[in-house]
């Protein structure tokens, strides 16, 4: 059993214990503890249970690729499923559960599933579940759902908060390990801007573990002294917790810093993202080690070697008190002799390898540790913790030739070097033989904006193992970033470490290497997907033969873990049941990020009301403190209506409508937008953008416009006023406004550049009120200031002018039918100017009216809004609006779209007008049906409601619609059917499209 | 991620401060063309696997155009330029080419 | 083939599972087929799995550059659905989705297909006008959807929040017979059927070269050979322009990326498939137990199959908007498709000015929903040389006469 050590524990402060909850067992561990150092200290062997066959799991690693020790942590608001103890920093109140079991951690109901492995191979529900047809859905389906997906489902909303950074450097370097530390230092020295990152609380990665000497100094030393040397450097920035957790194009990375994740609550935000742009990267990112693929190996207890010597030596903690060692390669003697050193038992190294005679093989044995050269495991002996194991021949079928009894197994398949960023962006891999692992190809690098390459790699990213080779390759790597990005050529030597001799490692993919079919149906390659050997071999047997296929087939290496531990194991296995080369089949795609990072890190502060920008007119505080219901526009929220506290929604917008009627509305037209085009040749841009003839329209005078995209379709519409000589004034729709103005400036900048014509957005410059209804002369008046008469100011002009005070301009323009001003004050004039009307509106009767109100009485008086009569595929000859297109114009933007055959097709849908029979409301989005169905059995329709109403004013249902050769069908009777269940159809007779005031007299006054 | 240097400006943009707009030096067809002059102007693109003239606007920039040339399946930007222009310089061409012998060449 | 059954598996258990044989063949290529399909995504293989199923045409080979389903039919998020507004779009993307229904039992092969339900959420005036009329068409359509209204949104999806304080939930367009798919299955069980029924798919062989006589396409060349063919068909998405180049013409498409994302696993929390269009998002829970997540498309000619990262953040914002309780949740993996997108955003199914060549691509987002009506229709464009009513609306000829096809009516993503 795993235990706490008297001594030992680099990291860890036993004058500061700390308690914690896991399972509602209370635990005690120490500050500078991980949660999985923490429970193994605690004796906690077993942690969790696997996604398939709920095999009990414990934990394996000692870092980012541990693929079993996940918990669900903390509670409430902070609660987080699949949290990795590995990279879990320990603290007082720590509360964690294990999952992916029930009733119990102890007893799960779901192992169920393993006493039946033998009929639940890789992808057996792609053959099976399919009958009878709705099983898959109300049976099957369920019952897979419910076995699978880890962790709980949290309950509440976050609590915490999150925030970004940016940061631009030219040389970022992931990684603070030897490698990273040296690669900084040559970074740095050349003069270059330089960050480092560390995932972990700590610098110096391994080697602080492995011991060794730096420099003539120990390596520990080295590694706080280098450390300091780079903290009193202005050019360089360090930051620990913080992983490089990708590589985009163009020297982008992503830095996840978990802030305050070890002290929760304390007010910081909980994670931080930065943005980081590099000139040049370098990733000193490390090695994994590889489990070995041997039957039981997943029986909690097996670990990687280098992890149990992590366990040991940075926190005191023991996998066991008699650990069995085995191996393919010198490293895992480190652990041995770590063991040994700590007083602890290690019965016997298994080494794949005849003859094994390096230094570090002989040290063992001078350790007294019995080597046994040759031999493999052949079964691991267990259930729910390791009890013992037979050792075999490595190169026979598995005749156990001896049994020992232990508690731990530590295992090493060899290092792969951590290639995961390099690949992010395209970088390329080699196969390296002598090693047997992937490492990145120098001459194909990811490659940046200017075709050059961006990344580089140190240290055991590069595949250097040694601390020897290691130091050099960072230093080179660093030397080589800080000149690419600008600095000066490097000089100083490399630091120096004893080199080492080593024996080479052989690869070892299966132990024992004949091993029979039960035996590799016990080998696990992938923990956390309960993918083993047999798995990987059945699927290349049925011709799931790309790497990508098996990966998808067996689902090895796509659990939280990313495949870190199995996926070089894996495509071994399936290279060897192919019978081809390793590099022939390739790895699977890498991805990022490279351990999981949080959404609420990547949403930063972005949520809630900072979600989106709002856009707020200068009255936006008037209609909030008036109770009014907003719609989204954009990224504006307009009044809908002002419902008073009595009142529905839609008896309030009835109310705003018949009082603008009878006496006096406002409505804020702020958002409208307001282009100003001036210029020599305005007036030939104008009549380009236009359907209408522009250029020709009076100073003073307003004209209701269109434009049209070049594809013919109506996009926006609006009231221009000509200014003066060279310039005009153009409404857009609300929504409009920016798409209108990037519009006309892409035609100006790409187009027509030589025209002399400037384009600005005066949209928030200015605030905008429609003053509408009988009475809006008479407060106009009241406020005094400018003749706003009929006489002087006629419908479809406009004047500048004082109004109360105000700077204004008047357009008498109406878009409800009324008599009706639209007045433009500067923006910070808008909230006093709302204010000053509705003090002297109120012996009219006024109220202010939203939007709903605005779309009643437009559609009262038959005009048209875009997005309700247009919808990206109307042209205005669709809208009856022919007497807005010019026929004197040669060209405008969509004309000559609009002579194209479909353009102009007779059957085009028409707009009318639609009056129900009943006195009802045609539902929004009703279609029109005809006779007979369609070639694809779909029923036949012949035309559909663009707008529908009830109209307070008139006191029944109105609508405009487009129905085929409707114009010529005028009261003729058109069939709407309904929704609601009954077979209801709605009749409506096509009538003119003007409701209300068809003469036009109530404006014209 | 892409950076690209904005010749208006003069700044080397994020991609966050910019807008893609297409393939570039497209010739306006109008009244007068035929169905087929028409059908292409408006729809029809190269898409090319490689060396893309493009649009950008630097929209949350200066606001100003311009074009780019910039590798499909790279991603590297060979160079940037005017807006206003019918044609991308000589002297980018020659450069692409003389990295890619084998592109087919600006048409 | 031998059937797969639950009695086929417990047959193979007892003997270790060493009795299953190849789910599909890889032969070396003939010298001529009746007809050669360029593409062993899933739009590729139900071509064929039809040409086979509908016209007894199986003298057919598939050709692959990559490895079969490799494409878009493997990176999608595998949402299926037929709530399109226009008809001609409703009407494939209803076929598609009826096959869907049988597919299982069709191919013998589990692809998973769970109905599970589709929303589209309302958070606008403008939205609640869409769906309705969205609603309205699908009724005259054959095509089961309701609007709902907010209370029945939060029945369906308990993890929602309705009043967000920016974009509230207004109602939403629901389609009860909707769902997801496990979508390699669908590449690997129309692969399987075809192969059962003696057509060649053909892998690790690239296009090089289109042979041409008169007009008319005779072979195609490849890294495997020249091979022949009488007819012809292009069904490669991400790599269609590239193809009908070496064919001689060009199309009305643009390449660009389009992400997604997973989250890590957790125990089942939404059943139904949610898109929200307005904050840009849309996810669904797996059977493995993720997030998947999906947003709009990145905006320049991309083939790289990767995307830029604040498109994944403005995704995720939107989502955490909608459902707050995914805050603390992870993102395990992102990843990248190429996707073309066509001059209306909707799909070609077309001859070619090549008498005996016939193309299929342009599938935008909508590509995996629709695999199997597309495929149906395809081959019955093949099989006739002139396109049935389901193809018949999304011709190349569509572009010049202005009669366009366009659901960014309904919708700003068509997901």
């Amino acid at each position: 059993m795993s235990t706490r050590l008297a001594d030992h524990g680099r990291l860890i402060d036993r004058s500061k214990p700390m308690n914690f909850e896991f399972n509602g067992k209370r635990m005690k561990g120490y500050e500078g503890d991980t949660l999985a150092s923490a429970l193994l200290g605690a004796g906690q062997t077993l942690v969790g249970r696997s996604f398939k066959y709920h095999r009990p799991r414990g934990i394996i690693a000692s870092g980012g690729e541990e693929p079993n020790a996940l918990v669900n942590m903390g509670q409430g608001g902070r609660f987080e499923p699949n949290q990795r103890t590995t990279t879990t920093e320990l603290f007082d109140g720590l509360y964690a559960t294990s999952q992916n079991h029930w009733p119990s951690l102890e007893f799960d109901v779901g192992v169920v599933n393993n006493y039946v492995a033998r009929f639940l191979p890789a992808g057996f529900y792609y053959k099976t579940f399919m009958a009878p047809r709705a099983a898959w859905k109300h049976v099957f389906e369920p019952i897979v759902r419910q076995s699978a997906g880890l962790g709980k489902v949290p309950k509440d909303r976050d609590v915490d908060t999150y925030e970004y950074f940016y940061h631009h450097t030219d040389v970022l370097i992931v990684g603070g390990g030897v490698a990273g530390l040296a690669a900084a230092k040559a970074a740095a020295a050349s003069g270059a801007k330089v960050m480092v990152v560390e995932q972990t609380a700590h610098w110096g990665g391994r080697t602080p573990v492995d011991g060794g000497e730096i420099d003539g100094i120990p390596a520990a030393d080295w590694i706080e002294a280098t450390v300091e040397a780079l903290e009193n450097m202005d050019n360089v920035t360090l930051r620990l917790r913080m992983q490089g957790s990708g590589i985009y194009d163009h020297g982008y990375a992503l830095g996840y810093e978990r802030v305050a994740d070890h002290t929760p609550g304390d007010g910081r935000p909980r994670h931080r993202l930065w943005r980081i742009r590099a000139q040049q990267i370098v990733n000193a990112t490390g090695a994994i080690e590889r489990p070995l693929s041997f039957a039981g190996n997943d029986i909690p207890g097996v670990m990687l070697a280098g992890a149990v010597r992590d366990y040991v030596v940075n926190w005191g903690v023991s996998a066991g008190d008699r650990t069995v060692v085995v191996t393919n390669n010198d490293d895992a003697y480190r652990t041995a002799l770590v063991l040994k050193e700590a007083g602890l038992e290690v019965p016997v190294i298994i080494d794949a390898r005849a003859a094994v005679t390096s230094p570090l093989a002989q040290a063992a044995r001078a350790a007294g540790i019995r080597v046994a050269e040759g031999k493999g495991i052949a079964k691991v002996h267990g259930g729910k913790f390791v009890t013992g194991v037979s050792i075999c021949a490595q190169a026979g079928e598995g005749s156990s030739l001896e049994e020992i009894k232990c508690d731990a197994v530590a295992m090493s398949g060899g290092w792969s070097p951590v290639v995961h960023l390099w690949s992010h962006c395209g970088g390329k891999l080699i196969w390296d033989e002598v090693q047997a692992f992937f490492r990145p190809d120098p001459a194909r690098p990811p490659l940046s904006h200017d075709g050059k390459g961006f990344v580089l790699t140190a240290g055991s990213a590069s595949g250097a193992l040694g601390l020897s080779d290691v130091l050099t390759d960072a230093d080179a790597a660093g030397k080589a970033a800080g000149k690419a990005a600008g600095g000066k050529a490097g000089r100083k030597a490399a630091p120096k470490a004893a080199a080492e001799v080593h024996q080479a490692m052989e690869p070892v993919w299966i132990m024992p290497q004949g091993a029979s079919i039960q035996k590799r149906m016990k080998m696990w390659l992938d923990y956390q997907n309960d993918v083993k050997v047999s798995d990987v071999q059945l699927a290349a047997r049925e011709g799931y033969e790309s790497v990508e296929h098996t990966k998808r087939y067996t689902t090895l290496g796509m659990a939280t873990d990313q495949g870190k531990l199995s996926n070089i194991n894996g495509l071994a296995v399936l290279s060897d049941a192919l019978d081809q080369p390793i590099p022939q089949t390739g790895t699977t795609t890498f991805r990022p990020p490279y351990t999981p990072i949080s959404f609420g890190a990547i949403a930063g502060e972005a949520k809630d009301e900072l979600f989106q920008p709002i856009r707020k007119t200068p009255m936006h505080d008037w209609h909030e403190e008036a109770g009014a219901y907003f719609e989204p526009v954009g990224h504006w929220r307009r009044p809908y209506t002002y419902p008073k506290p009595d009142e529905t929604h839609a008896q309030a917008v009835n109310r705003e409508v018949l009082n603008t009627r009878e006496r006096l509305g406002l409505l804020d037209a702020s958002t409208l937008g307001k282009l100003i085009v001036s210029g020599p040749d305005a007036g030939r841009f104008m009549d380009m953008m236009y359907t209408n003839l522009m250029s020709t329209l009076p100073v003073g005078k307003c004209r209701y416009g269109l434009m049209c995209t070049e594809n013919g379709f109506l996009s926006d519409d609006g009231v221009v006023a000509r200014i003066d000589e060279t310039t005009w004034l153009c409404h857009t729709t609300s929504g409009g406004a920016d798409r209108i103005h990037a519009w006309m400036e892409d035609w100006l900048q790409c187009e027509w550049w030589d025209w002399k014509v400037h384009v600005a957005n005066v949209t928030e410059q200015l605030a905008q009120v429609a003053v509408v209804g009988p009475n809006a002369r008479k407060v106009l008046e009241k406020l005094g200031g400018m003749d706003v008469s009929k006489e002087t100011l006629p419908f479809m002009q406009w004047a500048d002018g004082t109004i109360g005070g105000f700077d204004a301009r008047v357009y008498r323009i109406s878009f409800s039918g009324e008599l009706s001003y639209e007045i433009a004050v500067p923006a910070s004039q808008g909230r006093a100017f709302w204010d000053a009307l509705l003090e002297a509106g109120e012996e009219f009767g006024v109220m202010p009216y939203g939007t709903e109100a605005l779309h009643i009485m437009r559609a009262e008086k038959g005009f048209i809004m875009i997005g309700d009569e247009t919808d990206g595929t109307i042209i205005p000859q669709d809208l009856g609006l022919n007497w807005a297109i010019s026929k004197k114009k040669d060209d405008f933007l969509g004309k000559r779209a609009q002579l194209r055959s479909h353009m102009v097709d007779p059957d085009r849908w028409k707009l009318v007008g639609l009056e129900t029979l009943d006195g009802t409301v045609i539902p929004d989005g009703a279609y029109a049906v005809g006779e007979g169905v369609n070639a694809n059995g779909q029923k036949n329709v012949i035309g559909r409601v663009t707008s529908t109403y009830f109209s307070p004013t008139l006191n029944k249902g109105i609508a405009m619609g487009l129905i085929k050769h409707g114009p010529d069908r005028m009261g003729e009777v058109v069939d709407f059917p309904t929704l609601d269940g009954t077979g209801t159809v709605i009749k409506a007779r096509i009538v003119d499209q003007v409701f209300y005031d068809k003469e036009g007299a109530k404006g014209n006054v | 991620m892409l950076t690209l240097h904005c010749p208006n400006c003069g700044v080397m943009a994020d991609e966050t401060e910019l807008h893609a707009e297409g393939e570039a030096h497209i010739k306006r067809f109008g009244p007068g063309s035929s169905d087929e002059e028409f059908e292409n102007y408006l729809f029809e693109r190269k898409n090319p696997k490689g060396v893309h003239f493009e649009r950008w606007r630097h929209v949350a920039g200066c606001g100003k155009y311009f074009h780019a040339a910039r590798n499909t399946m790279t991603l590297e930007v060979y160079g940037t330029y005017s807006a206003q222009t019918l044609a991308p310089p000589k002297t980018l061409v020659n450069a692409i080419k003389k990295k890619h012998p084998e592109w087919e060449g600006w048409a | 083939m031998r059937r797969y059954s639950a009695f086929a598996i417990a047959r193979e258990g007892a003997r270790y599972h060493q009795g299953w044989e190849r789910a599909w063949n890889s032969p070396v290529p003939k010298k001529k087929y009746d007809v050669i399909i360029v593409g062993a995504g899933g739009h590729g293989l139900a071509t064929a799995f039809y040409l086979g199923k509908n016209f007894g045409i199986t003298n057919v080979a598939i050709i692959e550059k990559g490895w079969l389903g490799g494409g878009n039919t493997g990176r999608n998020t595998t949402i299926i659905r037929s709530n399109y507004l226009q008809d001609p779009s409703a009407a494939i993307y209803e076929k598609a989705r009826s096959l869907y229904e049988t597919m299982s039992q069709d191919l013998n092969y589990n692809v998973m297909f769970s109905p599970r339900g589709v929303i589209m959420l309302a958070q606008t005036q403008s939205e609640i006008r869409g769906y309705q009329r969205t609603a309205h068409a699908n009724a005259l359509q054959g095509v089961t959807t309701e609007w709902i209204e907010p209370a029945r949104v939060k029945e369906l999806v308990p993890i929602i929040n309705l009043d967000g304080p920016r974009y509230p939930v207004l109602g939403g367009l629901w389609q009860a017979r909707g769902g997801t798919a496990r979508h390699d299955a669908v590449a690997w069980g129309y692969a399987r059927a075809c192969s059962d029924m003696g057509m060649d798919i053909i892998q690790k062989c690239e296009v090089t070269g289109v042979m041409q006589e008169g007009g008319k396409v005779t072979g195609v060349q490849t890294t495997k050979g020249d091979i022949a063919c009488d007819k012809l068909a292009m069904v490669v998405a991400g790599n269609a322009g590239d193809l009908a180049g070496q064919a001689g013409f060009r199309l009305p498409l643009d390449s660009v990326a389009l992400q997604a994302l997973v989250s890590e696993p957790i125990k089942p929390c939404m059943d139904v498939v949610v898109m929200a269009n307005t904050v840009h998002g849309y996810m669904s829970q797996s059977d493995k137990g993720e997030m998947v997540i999906g947003g709009g498309t990145d905006g320049f000619n991309n083939y790289t199959q990767r995307g830029s990262f604040h498109h994944v953040e403005e995704t995720v914002r939107a989502l955490i908007e909608t459902f707050p309780i995914i805050g603390r949740l992870k993102m395990l993996r992102q990843w990248g498709g190429i996707v073309d997108v066509t001059g209306d955003r909707s799909p070609i199914i077309s001859k070619t000015p090549l008498g005996n060549t016939f193309i299929n691509c342009g599938w935008g987002t909508g590509g995996f929903k629709s695999i199997p009506g597309s495929g149906w229709a395809m081959a019955e464009l093949v099989a006739k040389g002139e396109p049935g009513p389901l193809a018949a609306d999304f011709g190349l000829n569509r572009f010049r006469e202005g009669r366009f096809i366009d659901e960014s009516v309904a919708a700003g993503v068509a997901h």
